[in-house]
């Protein structure tokens, strides 16, 4: 399989007026055509700038000062502000967490899907309008004929996020990152925007970066995952590996920290605090957090090392811990 | 629900003494509400003066009760009036209509016009309230010391001498430390602001505290500690909660029963694993099946409900859930359910076809 996209040891630190703040310190990851992955982290884990990066859309102060991106076959970084703006949209697109906050609320919902069409596709008015309508249809909006002359304020959160999907995938981008795309829904319209997300994607065949903290949704939705922790890379395994056999202390943590609907069992909590980006812990980032941690865990940074094929974990102790996964 | 009340009157307050503990109603249950109804007034704003032009359904005939010592899960999503519920049970917002009782006390009664003063702080010191947002629920320019020993100033429970006493307790309670009285919210993560928030409740030795989403807004590996320390903390001191939540998976991990919402009313209700393991109501059988588990081996057929949840101002006729539900009949469009456990004894539905789903 190809590799669409390939970060590789992405360094994004956001020079605030406290500090540098090191959100992606160091983060690699790599997706093959067509697959889901999913990133996934706590708030601070760098989930979200990763994506950021790769877009190019870093908002200041932020800025990436080291590491490679590839995509496609090129050198994301070394492209300048209006070639990005040509792949923006139309190779790469993304969903936001909040529909309400990324749709434009002064225009309607016509002119922010034809705006994209006319000017990635070059089509006519009639033609984007035809597309529109079309791109509506498919993410289930019923009415689509009146909803594209209605502004973002008239339509429910649902349905907002369906038509920032239709958006992101109007010119059928190659990459499809969706940040957080049900957080702020209820789960019985969660389910449908999920559900919607699956069948586009077969659909088009696209790859997709599944951005989330939730590990039902990590479950549902993705083949491999790669788990981040203060701008960081834990690990990183096929999604049923991650469940079943973790080999990083904070994924099998955080798998017994979730409650899960279809039982109840005793959950295992993860003392203390995320750690400030500022002055994130030495060593290794988990370590004052994890109940395996030793000496060297302070001391030392921990490799990446390979545990299997297209499993890797970023952990001093790995070899001699025998960790639980959820099953 | 036909709990057999006991009304004892304003003046039985004495169980802070553990002398009245038998003024409770049946079944050692603390708090009995009974069809409890909200509506908002819908108003249009003309030239002169505002005119009624309807009303929102945020709560219908509501009832529940909770025994000492248990949690009763709510849940629903949002605008199915959940919130409006545990704030109709602590009075703070006024209820259209229907009683809760609290220790054989009317609370409406108690905090309306007339109530005692004295019985009104009795009862805010018997229910307490968890809020969502630990950011916008603690005052900024307060210490913790000062935010912990306000309702001291409020309740004068504690002689001043044993303020700080007192405050070192319930911080050690929510397990923080004593020197974090000193500090101020902004210094603390929002898991500590909530472990905060907590240690306010307890201030006053309630026994019943409504939890509104009280873990929504913390990060996953946090919410474990706090869901934890509700369980801890109920265990020692055997409070009753109110659980609010969206979250289907946290509501099954704490409560001993739950209660499900839809568009204003409750529509299922029953044990925990009762209600998640054979749920009777098509809308809740939805609900549970439409949250991602996160084990991978777990295979679940999604039930997705069409549409979305309809505007509670003209709430549907007959069942609130027919234009959403797989299971429609006429009589369903045109008789709203009644609200009983005859299938179950102890598992209440309101769904005309709710024999169909018991296994």
């Amino acid at each position: 399989m190809t590799k669409l996209l390939e970060v590789t040891d992405l360094r994004t630190y956001f020079f605030t007026e406290a500090g540098v703040v090191k959100a992606v310190d160091g983060i690699s990851v790599s997706v093959e055509e067509g697959k889901t992955i999913g990133l996934v982290g706590e708030s601070g884990s760098g989930k979200s700038v990763t994506a950021q990066s790769v877009l190019r859309i870093v908002p200041r102060p932020g800025k990436i000062v080291g590491g490679t991106i590839r995509f496609d076959g090129e050198d994301l970084l070394t492209k300048s502000e209006p070639e990005m703006r040509k792949m923006r949209g139309s190779k790469m697109a993304v969903v936001f967490q909040d529909p309400t906050t990324s749709l434009n609320p002064v225009y309607t919902v016509r002119k922010q899907l034809t705006d994209i069409l006319l000017l990635h596709k070059g089509l006519t008015k009639d033609q984007a309008n035809k597309t529109a309508l079309g791109l509506l249809e498919k993410v289930g909006i019923q009415e689509p004929e009146s909803r594209l002359n209605a502004y973002p304020h008239e339509l429910s959160g649902g349905m907002k996020q369906r038509i920032a999907i239709a958006r992101a995938l109007s010119c059928e981008p190659k990459l499809l990152f969706a940040d957080e795309p049900t957080t702020n829904l209820d789960v019985t319209i969660q389910a449908q925007v999920l559900d919607l997300l699956k069948q586009l994607q077969k659909e088009y065949g696209m790859t997709m970066v599944m951005i989330t903290h939730d590990m039902g949704i990590v479950a549902d939705m993705t083949e491999r995952v790669t788990v981040l922790y203060a701008g960081k890379v834990m690990e990183e395994a096929e999604t049923t590996t991650l469940f079943t056999d973790p080999r990083h202390p904070y994924t099998e943590a955080l798998l017994k920290a979730v409650p899960s609907v279809a039982q109840t069992r005793a959950l295992e909590v993860i003392p203390g605090n995320i750690p400030n980006l500022i002055e994130p812990p030495s060593g290794c980032v988990f370590h004052p957090r994890c109940k395996f941690a030793k000496d060297i865990c302070m001391k030392e940074v921990p490799q990446w090392e390979k545990v299997a094929d297209g499993h890797y974990v970023a952990c001093h102790r790995w070899r001699e811990l025998s960790l639980e996964g959820r099953s | 629900m036909g709990t057999m009340l006991l009304a004892t009157g304003g003046g039985s307050l004495a169980w802070k003494g553990g002398v009245d503990k038998m003024s409770v109603g049946s079944e050692g249950s603390l708090l009995q509400v009974e069809s409890l109804v909200k509506h908002f007034d819908v108003v249009e704003r003309g030239i002169i003066g505002r005119k009624k032009v309807g009303e929102v359904h945020a709560i219908d005939n509501v009832s529940f009760d909770l025994a000492r010592g248990k949690t009763l899960g709510l849940v629903g999503e949002s605008g199915c009036g959940k919130t409006t519920t545990g704030k109709v049970l602590l009075f703070l917002e006024p209820a259209t209509s229907g009683s809760v009782i609290f220790h054989g006390m009317d609370v409406f009664e108690t905090f309306r016009k007339g109530g005692s003063a004295v019985d009104a702080k009795k009862l805010r010191r018997g229910m307490q309230m968890v809020f969502q947002n630990p950011y916008t629920s603690l005052d900024p320019r307060m210490t913790i010391f000062d935010i912990l020993s306000e309702p001291f100033v409020i309740h004068k429970n504690i002689p001043k001498d044993q303020w700080k006493e007192r405050v070192y307790e319930l911080l050690r309670m929510v397990n923080l430390e004593e020197y974090h009285a000193e500090r101020y919210p902004h210094e603390f993560s929002g898991g500590q602001r909530q472990r905060i928030a907590i240690a306010r409740a307890l201030a006053v030795d309630p026994e019943f505290i409504v939890c509104d989403e009280p873990v929504s807004s913390l990060d996953v590996s946090i919410r474990a500690q706090i869901l934890n320390l509700l369980v801890d903390l109920q265990q020692k001191k055997h409070f009753s909660y109110l659980y609010i939540s969206h979250d289907l998976s946290s509501v099954r991990q704490v409560s001993h029963r739950v209660a499900v919402m839809y568009l204003g009313e409750i529509v299922e209700l029953a044990e925990t694993n009762a209600l998640y393991d054979n749920p009777l109501h098509p809308y809740t059988q939805a609900l549970i099946s439409a949250v991602p588990v996160p084990d991978v081996k777990h295979k679940t057929t999604r039930i997705i409900l069409p549409g979305e949840v309809p505007s509670p101002i003209n709430p549907p006729s007959g069942c609130r859930f027919h234009p959403r539900c797989p299971y429609v009949t006429d009589v369903c469009k045109q008789v709203a359910p009644t609200f009983e456990d005859k299938l179950v004894t102890g598992h209440f539905v309101a769904c005309h076809h709710a024999d169909k789903f018991v296994n």
